[in-house]
């Protein structure tokens, strides 16, 4: 681990702690916005670059604009009056804990799953190009039909009813 | 010929020269350092020139003279207009978030400047040739939406925030159609990476180049990316975030001094780099327009096909009136989008077809039959008549 990758994963873990510590709902967003930003740089220091990218374009390009619409258009961004912790904060806690030793476990387990890995695999933006719609064609496919159909539902929920405006 | 290949990479050979000064180990940094710099200067110059040229080409449209006190034919305007805005008071409104208000306009230059690090700008003068080039270039084109959004709410303000959202609802519509449309060049290239694009371009038959534009399936994704390109960088006739009649200037209606003249420069730099990506993956980048004109240095090239769009730019700013929002919408998802996933398919189609002249003519007649049976069945359904509200009656 070089100096340039502990900054960067100073950066990430300063942003999400924003995201969950700040009061103003938007500053979290935005705060999440630096974590994914963080992520992606990880993710291109490892010489993954169309992880980084597609994380970048994704997550920053889109749900984060998702996430500040969602806030914006429901409750609006005006900071809770009372305190901001939550009744049922310690089931929270739980699934959080969790959650994190699930993720703790497979990165261990990965570890040994993979033993002997000295130099990085030379990954091209064509392999993974072939290999998705190669190998994993079929899991491909059944992603974009529940996304089809996810979007259609989404649709059909913010439907203008005409029955009842005249 | 050797001095025309001398003229036609003397930036390159201008770089190496004054790398060559320094220890071997700090060469590759001190080359990325000196491209940095070029285009940090080079477009922010074009964007002053471009300023006038927009003023004085609107006022020759409008019948009128533009700019002509400062300087010769107001052509140092730029100057005085930069320094106006250096030394004017920057105010931030008492409500306003100061932090997100201040930090808006510096990521959307940063954003948007990061697109040009991938831009092959003449042979070998891309900053960096990554391999998924085009997927960067995406990526940064997106972080802008998050800047914009930032200004517009952070400003407190209800115009700011409504010209926001039009602005970030726009951009992400026609995203996708962006997107699409240039998914048909990589198709045909086999790669992401736009040096390799320009490079499957730079063929000639006969005198005439193998640009993709001159494609069926190339010719529709031009169109296409163009309308999408217009939207992207909010420019007339998609520039509703900044209707004046509406919303004073939406999102950066509260910004004033040398923050609105980033914004400004935010705007001008993201139609650079479209325009200059429009230009690789469809006309060709730096390869020349006949075969002979190669003469001419590539650079030049790729600077006149970005130029040129621009113009085109100023030229519809000048003829097209504004659209409404729900026209916007409704273009993008029910008539842009499906285009460029049809243009899509047709590109497999040509891809299978095999070489010869039959796949030129059901490609053609495929793309032209469907733009024209959309059209007409999109149009029907329009009826037109005195105008109707529904909520300002």
């Amino acid at each position: 681990m070089s100096i340039v990758s502990y900054l960067i994963a100073a950066l990430t873990v300063a942003g999400g702690l924003a995201a969950v510590l700040l009061k103003n709902t938007v500053h979290c967003a935005l705060a999440l916005t630096i974590a994914f930003a963080g992520l992606a740089l990880m993710f291109l220091g490892l010489d993954a670059q169309f992880a980084g990218f597609a994380q970048i374009l994704v997550y920053i390009g889109a749900v984060a604009i998702l996430i500040v619409f969602a806030i914006l258009l429901t409750r609006g961004s005006e900071a809770p009056a009372r305190g901001v912790f939550s009744k049922s904060w310690f089931v929270g806690l739980l699934i959080a804990a969790g959650v994190f030793a699930v993720l703790g476990w497979a990165v261990l387990a990965s570890a040994d799953a993979l033993p002997g890995e000295t130099a990085a695999p030379a990954v091209t933006v064509q392999d993974i190009g072939n290999a998705l719609l190669g190998r994993y064609v079929l899991p491909l496919e059944i992603v974009a039909l529940l996304l089809t159909a996810a979007m259609i539902g989404a649709v059909i929920v913010a439907l203008h009813e005409k029955e009842r405006t005249r | 010929m050797g001095n025309w290949s001398t003229l036609d990479q003397i930036f390159v050979i201008l770089r190496n020269w004054l790398v060559g000064f320094l220890p071997a180990a700090a060469r590759p940094a001190a080359g990325a350092v000196l491209g940095v710099i070029a285009i940090v200067c080079v477009f922010p110059g074009l964007f002053a020139l471009t300023t006038v040229f927009e003023r004085k080409g609107l006022g020759r449209m409008q019948n009128r003279l533009g700019p002509n006190r400062v300087g010769p034919f107001g052509f140092f305007q730029p100057i005085a207009d930069g320094i106006k805005s250096l030394t004017k008071e920057d105010i931030v409104p008492r409500d306003a978030d100061a932090v997100v208000h201040f930090l808006a306009p510096l990521v959307l230059v940063v954003a948007v400047f990061m697109g040009f690090a991938v831009l092959p700008m003449g042979r070998n003068m891309a900053l960096v040739d990554m391999d998924a080039g085009l997927l960067f270039f995406f990526a940064m084109g997106a972080s802008t939406e998050l800047s914009i959004f930032m200004a517009g709410w952070s400003s407190r303000n209800k115009y700011s925030i409504l010209g926001a959202m039009r602005a970030v609802g726009q951009m992400i519509s026609y995203e996708v159609p962006l997107l699409m449309s240039s998914v048909v060049v990589v198709m045909a290239t086999g790669s992401l990476s736009l040096t390799r694009i320009v490079e499957a371009q730079n063929h000639y038959t006969g005198i005439f180049p193998n640009w993709y534009v001159f494609t069926p399936w190339g010719f529709a994704g031009f169109a296409m990316f163009a309308i999408a390109a217009t939207a992207e960088t909010n420019r007339t006739p998609f520039d509703l975030p900044e209707g004046e009649s509406e919303l004073v200037a939406g999102y950066f209606t509260e910004y004033s001094g040398f923050k609105f003249a980033l914004f400004f420069l935010g705007e001008y730099l993201g139609m650079f780099s479209i325009s200059g990506l429009g230009a690789t993956l469809f006309l060709g980048g730096w390869s020349a327009p006949l075969s002979f004109l190669n003469v001419v240095p590539s650079w030049i090239w790729f600077f006149a096909k970005v130029m040129t769009a621009i113009f085109i730019f100023i030229w519809m700013r000048g003829t097209l009136p504004r659209l409404r929002q729900d026209q916007l919408m409704n273009f993008a998802w029910k008539f842009v989008l499906p285009f460029t996933l049809l243009d899509v398919m047709v590109m497999a189609l040509w891809r299978f077809m095999g070489l010869g002249w039959a796949r030129w003519v059901v490609c053609s007649v495929i793309l032209a039959g469907v733009y024209v049976l959309m059209g007409r069945v999109q149009m029907r359904r329009k009826h037109f008549g005195p105008r109707s509200y529904r909520y300002a009656e």
